[in-house]
């Protein structure tokens, strides 16, 4: 009785008794889940203009902190470390078509993946030896400070990022939408064949892809770094993106920011409300079962393209 | 070869579908097995043992398990460390609760409690499949790891939080636990190995691992032919953790001797993924070859610097570790993506032709 009170009952009790903390909470989820889709959102472009899942995302987003604060501690002003962090991440997206997918075309899916993943283990190395394997400090100006509107503490930092993820989702829609690239990327991500057979260059199309996630990576290396200090976890973070990829589907930008949202509170809430019940700690796998569960009713995801199936 | 196969006739079906069609493989094959057994303990040293031998079978044999799985049945899974826990905390549990149970005994029925939870996260695969159920598979590494974290029941109540192999024998001979010499854990390791190869081998030569096939290559038409789709992939998933639940309960009771659930995270997963893709993805040859590489290179690489003479701080030393042990991961799937298995299969045809290629 006990069980299906705390399960069905209390925590709905405690949502009505308590709106403001409510809304704190849901506050705090939707700031989470807008830093999730940031880095979601790198996976589904490259997804979505090569096929291929990039699980080095989240290391890309650990690299470019990395490079931002070991050249900010350096001495070099933010908006030069800024460029300076742009330009590395363009170089990769480079050295990446180069080195890693123009011997891999027309490899099966699951070989370019284990390859983004052999580059996981490069780039981590990589960054850590240039720059060093300590935590760092990102200083971006803004103070990780709370203020309070009608009762309600909201917090500067998470504000400003939730502000950032959505400029940047306007700029990738423009980009995407208004474009000569943007329209050839949707092109390429249409049909690899069509595209070329109408000369679109695909080599370049990767690059591109592959820099403009990178400069995702930055923004989210940015907002991450300011907000928990530069450091090994934050390549974890790509881990918790792939709930939020699934929910979302993994070929659409809205997908991404929504499922982003929905992980986000869905988290939180289940942690506050729900997680005391079985002992806590239950944010790790969480927004994997809600993620799971939701695919068995929508297996391509909330805005995945419907998989048709044919012999 | 340098042998030919030349003169020898198959005059039966039995002969013609022998695992090992040719004389000289099967003599050479059985002479290597008599040495693996009784070599290494009469020669090799604790470290040897310890530190190569034993690891490498336990993670050959979760390479087998994951291969059957993602090799012949095209189910990705990344929930492999997940698995392998079900298998070392059911052990643990089995033998603490019933201290009479033999060992292989309570392997086997670890390795059947693994394949019961590794039904239940298989089922997801009837509707999703590809990166969707390679993701999916994370749920059950998560939530496997944090139930054996959060429910003391698992380790006894012990405080620590760890589960320790106690003190078993099989046939008198010490195999478990700290008083067991490494060379009676790794016959035992060797000889489970064995045995689980032999029937892997014959399950993919078989009627099940044609219907996996058929699944992995097309499902649809697999269905169409009158292959059961329900059936054959939770098969899969069932077989396949019952050889990571092996692997796991082996992995304590013979490798570590006690561990924790951080022995068995993500990073387990992947390296098993590792193996499989390096050692070649449908070929049980190729889940050892996998794990040998995977096992001897970071030995190689942590005693390489010692032998050129060069003096790296630590720190340095594994940062290049994860550098060198990524970009070879990289060369060995632009050189050859099939895996050291399908470079085997080249150096052997070449070889048979040797020393004349036309």
């Amino acid at each position: 009785m006990d069980l299906l009170y705390g399960v069905f009952v209390g925590p709905f009790r405690d949502m009505v008794t308590a709106p403001t903390f409510l809304a704190e909470v849901l506050i705090g989820g939707v700031a989470a889940g807008l830093m999730y889709s940031l880095v979601a959102l790198g996976f589904v472009l490259i997804f979505k203009a090569s096929g291929v899942f990039n699980f080095a995302q989240g290391v890309m987003v650990l690299f470019a902190a990395l490079t931002l604060v070991g050249l900010m501690e350096r001495g070099v002003p933010m908006v030069v470390a800024l460029a300076l962090t742009i330009g590395v991440m363009v170089a990769l997206a480079f050295a990446i078509e180069r080195v890693v997918l123009r011997p891999l075309v027309n490899q099966e899916h699951i070989i370019l993946f284990m390859a983004t993943i052999g580059l996981n283990f490069f780039l981590e190395g990589l960054g850590e030896m240039v720059w060093g394997a300590n935590v760092k400090k990102l200083d971006i100006g803004i103070p990780d400070e709370s203020f309070t509107v009608a009762g309600i503490l909201i917090n500067k930092l998470e504000m400003t990022a939730a502000a950032t993820a959505a400029v940047l989702v306007g700029v990738l829609a423009v980009f995407f939408q208004r474009t000569k690239i943007g329209r050839a990327l949707r092109a390429v991500a249409d049909d690899h064949e069509a595209a070329l057979s109408l000369g679109i260059p695909l080599r370049t199309i990767w690059v591109v892809v592959w820099s403009v996630a990178g400069i995702v990576a930055i923004v989210a290396g940015i907002m991450w770094g300011a907000k928990s200090g530069v450091q090994f976890s934050l390549s974890l973070i790509a881990l918790k993106a792939l709930p939020v990829l699934i929910l979302g589907g993994f070929t659409s930008v809205p997908g991404a920011i929504v499922g982003g949202l929905i992980i986000g509170t869905g988290e939180k809430i289940g942690e506050v409300y729900w997680g005391p019940l079985v002992g806590g700690a239950i944010e790790n796998w969480f927004a994997y079962v809600v993620a799971l569960a939701f695919l068995l009713v929508r297996p391509q995801g909330l805005f995945g393209e419907k998989i048709i199936e044919r012999v | 070869m340098i042998y030919r196969e030349a003169g020898q006739f198959k005059t039966s079906y039995a002969a013609d579908q022998a695992v090992f069609p040719i004389v000289q493989d099967r003599v050479v094959v059985a002479a290597f097995l008599v040495l693996a057994f009784v070599l290494p303990p009469a020669v090799a040293s604790e470290y040897w043992l310890q530190a190569v031998l034993i690891p490498f079978l336990v993670y050959a044999m979760a390479a087998v398990g994951l291969n059957l799985l993602t090799g012949y049945a095209g189910q990705v899974s990344l929930g492999t460390g997940g698995f392998m826990a079900v298998g070392a905390y059911a052990a643990f549990k089995l033998t603490t609760a019933f201290p009479g149970l033999s060992i292989p005994v309570v392997f086997v029925l670890a390795g059947v409690m693994a394949a019961a939870v590794g039904i239940v996260f298989g089922l997801p695969s009837l509707r999703i499949k590809g990166f969707y159920l390679a993701v999916a598979t994370l749920a059950a590494q998560f939530f496997l790891i944090w139930l054996f974290n959060k429910v003391a029941w698992f380790v006894n109540y012990a405080s620590s939080g760890t589960i320790t192999a106690p003190p078993r024998t099989v046939l008198g001979v010490m195999v478990t636990g700290p008083e067991a010499s490494a060379a009676a854990r790794y016959v035992v390791a060797l000889a489970l190995v064995v045995v689980f190869s032999v029937v892997a081998k014959n399950l993919v030569r078989g009627r099940v691992g044609r219907s996996w096939m058929a699944i992995r290559d097309r499902d649809i038409a697999a269905e169409i032919i009158g292959v059961r789709p329900l059936r054959t992939k939770l098969l899969a998933f069932a077989i396949s953790s019952f050889y990571c639940g092996i692997a796991g309960s082996m992995l304590v009771f013979l490798f570590l001797g006690s561990a924790e659930t951080q022995a068995f995270d993500i990073n387990q997963s992947f390296l098993v993924l590792f193996m499989v893709i390096i050692g070649g993805l449908g070929s049980i040859l190729g889940s050892f070859l996998g794990a040998a590489f995977i096992i001897l290179m970071p030995i190689f690489l942590t005693n390489a610097p010692h032998w050129l003479g060069l003096d790296v701080s630590v720190a340095l030393q594994k940062q290049v570790e994860l550098m060198i042990f990524g970009g070879l991961i990289l060369f060995f799937l632009i050189v050859e993506p099939h895996g050291l298995a399908r470079l085997w299969q080249i150096a052997k045809e070449k070889l048979r032709r040797w020393p004349f290629p036309h």
